[in-house]
């Protein structure tokens, strides 16, 4: 510990408790560094769900297409879960936080007391506004029991409609081509993960799928959602054609679950507000992963982060927080997606102002796009370029002006640049 | 207590791990990850103990490789992790250097 700082902070006490509301990456690595740091009180961790906290990533890929069991994503085993020694509630949901007796009501009638509080809430699946958006057939995928719910139909013969080309519905759509299911994604926008890259990756994505059989529909709405006389599920499109299939997958984004902290009057705006610190408006709550919505110098706004990375690292980030340790959350964005072998990372946010870089060929197995700012570069992306992106990663931290003539010759290796 | 003598097993040239870089090798049927830091060699198993990727396509600054996967990291000298979401050691095993020849202690 370092010295002239106080050594314990007041919630660090062993008669103290911490809770932790939600039990996915970021609560369970919550929960780990709040031990890990020697905190020795009360350690709650509710969870909505009735799994330990696992790893969301594998749940669209190895998971649905049962090439690893659901037990295989657990953040830790068993004998490492069980040394925490948790107040663990599993199933379990608060419904109102008393920020002035500091006081969690449960669903279950009963109230729990706390110190402080880390809302590790996450989100969920965001429905279609139509009649029939939850009906059987309907799936969404977000959970262990979504991904085990789905996998029955990904099989030779079976039929799939993906609503939504984002990361979700294409890594959905390639597992359940994998399991030779029929697929067809319906996307609204003109291309494919629109929001989130460039259209040269938009481009490289469709090639992708639609060489492995995928149908893909763009710009095109969906209007309706029924069920046809042979028992098929239907997905009407605005143009009035209509797509029949044994299961309509809804991959159209994440809502947060910030509810909860907007009923206790904690600062939100899509999603709960927190500093550097992690911490929301009220400073013995903070907040961590997909439900947080942090400052980020890498972005130049708030931002709510929907990745691996941040639900892990803001998890460990609030964790220390909460105890009074120092902690500067201010992580470049990493991001990555694996569909049908391939492997797609992004580092930064790439934006409109930005001069692009092309290292490789576009439309290629492996090329990286780079962004600058004048000559510095502020985001890189690609597919199966992991190692160069690596490096990419190391440029953009360095903040250092770069020639761009040796970044776009392959020739030069990435680490002498 | 019973004595052991220490098996040294020949894991390749010194000169095949370039300066400040990782490759992997296989050695008594085992994959083996050997790095070359500051001149020093230094020897654990390649693959990493969260999420089954392969250490020698992973990212080394001085004494830390990262995971290419999920980016974890572990002590190249001392296999302890350093970095989330690693948290158990990787194994790592004595080198000797004798006759240009990397050598490996394999209980």
């Amino acid at each position: 510990m370092d010295s002239g700082r106080p050594p314990v902070a007041a919630a660090a006490c062993a008669d103290a408790t911490i809770v932790i509301i939600g039990a996915g990456q970021a609560g369970g690595w919550a929960a780990q560094t709040v031990r890990k740091e020697g905190f020795a009180g009360r350690l709650v961790l509710i969870g909505d769900e009735l799994h330990p906290p696992h790893e969301r990533p594998p749940l669209s890929k190895a998971v649905l297409a049962g090439e690893a069991a659901p037990e295989s994503t657990r953040l830790m085993k068993p004998d490492a879960f069980d040394a925490l020694a948790l107040d663990w509630r599993p199933g379990a949901r608060a419904t109102r936080i008393d920020r002035t007796s500091k006081r969690l009501e449960m669903a279950d009638g009963t109230t729990l007391n706390y110190d402080k509080l880390i809302l590790c809430t996450g989100g969920r699946a965001r429905l279609l506004a139509l009649a029939g958006a939850d009906a059987p057939g309907v799936h969404t995928l977000r959970t262990i029991d979504d991904a085990l719910a789905l996998a029955p139909v990904l099989k030779p013969g079976g039929s799939v409609v993906v609503v939504g080309g984002g990361w979700i519905g294409l890594e959905v759509a390639a597992t359940a081509r994998k399991k030779g299911a029929d697929v067809v994604v319906v996307e609204a926008q003109s291309r494919l993960c629109e929001r989130t890259v460039p259209r040269e990756i938009s481009e490289h994505l469709l090639a992708l799928h639609r060489s492995n059989g995928t149908q893909i529909v763009l710009g095109a709405g969906v209007t309706g959602l029924s069920r046809d006389q042979h028992g098929k599920a239907v997905v009407t499109l605005a143009d009035g054609s209509a797509l029949a299939c044994d299961a309509i997958v809804v991959g159209i984004g994440l809502v947060p679950n910030d509810e909860l902290a907007r009923d206790a009057g904690l600062e939100c705006d899509g999603g709960v507000i927190v500093d550097a610190r992690c911490r929301t408006s009220d400073p013995d709550i903070l907040a961590a992963g997909d439900v947080a919505v942090t400052p980020n110098p890498w972005v130049g706004q708030r931002v709510r982060l929907e990745s691996w990375q941040n639900a892990q690292d803001q998890g460990i980030a609030a964790a220390r927080s909460a105890l009074g340790l120092e902690v500067d959350y201010q992580p470049l964005p990493w991001f990555w997606s694996d569909q049908y072998g391939m492997n797609l990372q992004i580092y930064g946010i790439p934006k409109p102002a930005h001069r692009v870089v092309v290292r490789g060929v576009p439309g290629s197995e492996s090329f990286v796009l780079f962004y600058l700012d004048g000559d510095v570069v502020k985001a890189a992306l690609g597919p199966n370029a992991a190692r160069d992106l690596r490096f990419a990663r190391r440029l953009i931290e360095q903040r250092k002006p770069v020639d761009a003539q040796r970044l776009a010759d392959t020739s030069v290796a990435m680490a002498k640049i | 207590m019973t004595t052991t003598t220490t098996q040294w097993i020949d894991a390749g040239a010194q000169d095949s791990v370039p300066l400040d870089d990782v490759i992997g090798v296989a050695v008594d049927g085992r994959q083996i990850a050997l790095y070359s830091v500051d001149g020093d060699v230094y020897a654990t198993d390649n693959i990493c103990t969260h999420g089954h990727a392969l250490l020698c396509e992973g990212f080394l600054e001085g004494h830390e490789i990262e995971c290419p996967l999920h980016q974890g990291k572990f002590d190249v000298r001392t296999g302890q992790p350093t970095c989330a979401p690693a948290t158990e050691p990787l194994r790592s095993y004595p080198v000797k250097i004798e006759g240009g020849r990397v050598w490996l202690a394999i209980d």
